[in-house]
């Protein structure tokens, strides 16, 4: 098999596919000669052999954050934990106060939670993150307020892939009382997590950014400080009553032993994907006007965002038909605005128009990454000669300057 | 999002990329759009004695249907009088190029480009007339 796979994944971070390994477990556990019994029937063996690949996959899963596996509750992906996380900590110390603090680049997933708790009552602030993507914990500190109840900052941002200082935020949280929910979705296999060492009180996370299926997620709630959070779901009192539902054995241990070869192999994986991200990066830096959005360093090996100014981002995919990757340009999505991401960089604008994300993983190869640096130096010269701006910054135009007519 | 035969075919083989002399009098130019907004047009039309617009150029940044309602645009107006340029609606490019609703904006920018070039050419042409008579 050639190691040049066409159409080229570079879109990581947006899903990853399940590894063949994790297939072949999750496979054991659906039809009638394999594990299909339901978790929670404790009349029989087919009840008991499934609990059991549960316990198995919880136990994977708290290794991977240093928690104890009861600590564990399942849930169908990240966005459900973190609403599980936010709302249920929100409301069950609604008494004490209702002030939230996060921080402006965090996932919808946590945005739009926020939103929904101001639309009942509850004050949130939205910190803007330093030029380089990070959190001042100066400013957080600033944040805080006696009625602040909880604080959620992302582990691993999605977009550019910058490492919050969390262990940081959570000494400074854990000393004021104040409880610390991370969303580390694109963390499990990249970055290291420990929950006692950090100060986390709940941690969002999913299996899908990690080679594991879709559909499955888990939230980790602190027990020693006992943290207590309202369930969202209500039914047959699942997981410790916060999350009620049948548990789906498949999608658990997929999830369990996705997360159990992360952590066995994060070490080997991170520095062969940094190396192929560093040639990536190494192959286009030396174009005009490129731009690398997010901190270099604190960053997960296999994310690189970029903004090709003078070139807008959809037009230049459109170019890069064989090679998948995402853009925080406005034409991607359905509404006109760029990459709120970048835009709480302090980007302007036309970068954050002209920004591609690459992110490579598990089966990224060399012939890929260097396919991919013809390509986009190919696409990135064509459109620069179609591009007037890149016209008028030849002709020494300053574009600040000019009276755009906005439309 | 799937894009149309005919925006990936004007996408990969724009017609009349390219820059005229803005300062010749016969040559409007029109620029529209803002970087910041993700599009900028630039639509450049010549025209001849008869005055109908011979050429036409442009560089547009923006989508992939941005590019093409420009480029469609560059064919469109050739051939025309200004009055014949000047009536060319965005819906004619919306059909032509089957831009989704997402989209309709660029075909407006497209529209405005036209227009924009022809008021440049007419408000320089106006001048000329009355050099030439003060003349």
């Amino acid at each position: 098999m050639s190691n040049l796979n066409i159409p080229v994944y570079l879109d990581y971070s947006a899903t990853t596919p399940v590894d063949e390994r994790v297939a072949k477990a999750m496979a054991d556990c659906l039809t009638l000669q394999g594990n299909f019994g339901n978790p929670a029937s404790r009349s029989h063996v087919f009840g008991w052999k499934a609990e059991d690949a549960v316990t198995e996959a919880r136990k994977n899963v708290a290794n991977l954050i240093g928690s104890s596996p009861k600590e564990v509750i399942w849930t169908s992906g990240a966005t459900e934990s973190n609403n599980l996380a936010i709302k249920g900590a929100a409301h069950f110390n609604e008494r004490k106060g209702k002030h939230i603090i996060t921080l402006k680049t965090e996932h919808k997933a946590v945005l739009d939670t926020c939103r929904q708790l101001e639309r009942e009552g509850f004050e949130v602030t939205y910190l803007d993150p330093q030029d380089n993507g990070l959190l001042d914990i100066n400013a957080l500190a600033a944040a805080i307020r006696e009625d602040t109840t909880v604080v959620s900052i992302m582990h691993v941002n999605n977009e550019i892939g910058v490492i919050q200082d969390v262990a940081a935020i959570g000494a400074l949280t854990r000393s004021k009382g104040i409880i610390f929910h991370v969303d580390a979705a694109q963390s499990p296999g990249k970055v290291a997590i420990n929950v006692d060492e950090m100060n986390i009180d709940l941690l969002s996370l999913c299996a899908h950014k990690a080679y594991g299926p879709k559909g499955i997620g888990a939230l980790y709630v602190r027990r020693k400080p006992r943290i207590r959070i309202e369930a969202q779901i209500h039914g047959g009192g699942h997981e410790r009553g916060m999350r009620s539902g049948t548990l789906p054995t498949h999608q658990i241990v997929g999830m369990g032993e996705a997360f159990r070869l992360a952590h066995e192999e994060m070490a080997e994986e991170c520095a062969r994907i940094e190396a192929l991200r560093d040639r990536l990066y190494d192959g286009l830096k030396d174009m005009e006007e490129v731009y690398v959005n997010g901190d270099l360093e604190q960053r997960i090996p296999g994310n690189l965002n970029i903004s090709f100014n003078y070139v807008e981002g959809e037009s230049l995919m459109m170019s890069l038909k064989d090679i998948a990757v995402s853009s925080g340009s406005a034409c991607t999505s359905d509404s006109l605005e760029p990459s709120y991401v970048l835009r709480a960089l302090g980007r302007n604008d036309e970068l954050a128009h002209s920004s591609l994300r690459f992110t490579l993983g598990r089966f990224t190869t060399e012939e890929e990454v260097d396919f991919t640096i013809a390509e986009v130096r190919k696409a990135v010269e064509k459109l620069r000669d179609l591009s007037p701006l890149w016209d008028m910054y030849k002709d020494g135009v300053d574009l600040d300057t000019v009276q755009w007519a906005a439309h | 999002m799937a894009y149309s035969d005919k925006v990936i075919d004007h996408y990969e083989n724009p017609r009349n990329v390219g820059k005229m002399d803005a300062n010749d009098s016969n040559v409007g130019t029109g620029m529209v759009g803002a970087p910041a907004c993700g599009d900028v047009m630039r639509l450049q039309i010549k025209i001849n004695d008869d005055g109908v617009i011979e050429d036409a150029k442009f560089k547009t940044y923006g989508c992939g249907s941005a590019i093409a309602s420009s480029s469609l645009v560059t064919e469109m107006v050739k051939g025309k009088t200004l009055d014949e340029a000047a009536a060319i609606k965005n819906m004619e490019i919306v059909e032509e190029l089957a831009l989704p609703p997402v989209k309709i904006h660029c075909s407006v920018l497209a529209e405005d480009a036209i227009a924009a070039a022809i008021a440049d050419l007419r408000e320089k042409r106006g001048e000329e007339s009355s050099a030439e008579s003060a003349a």
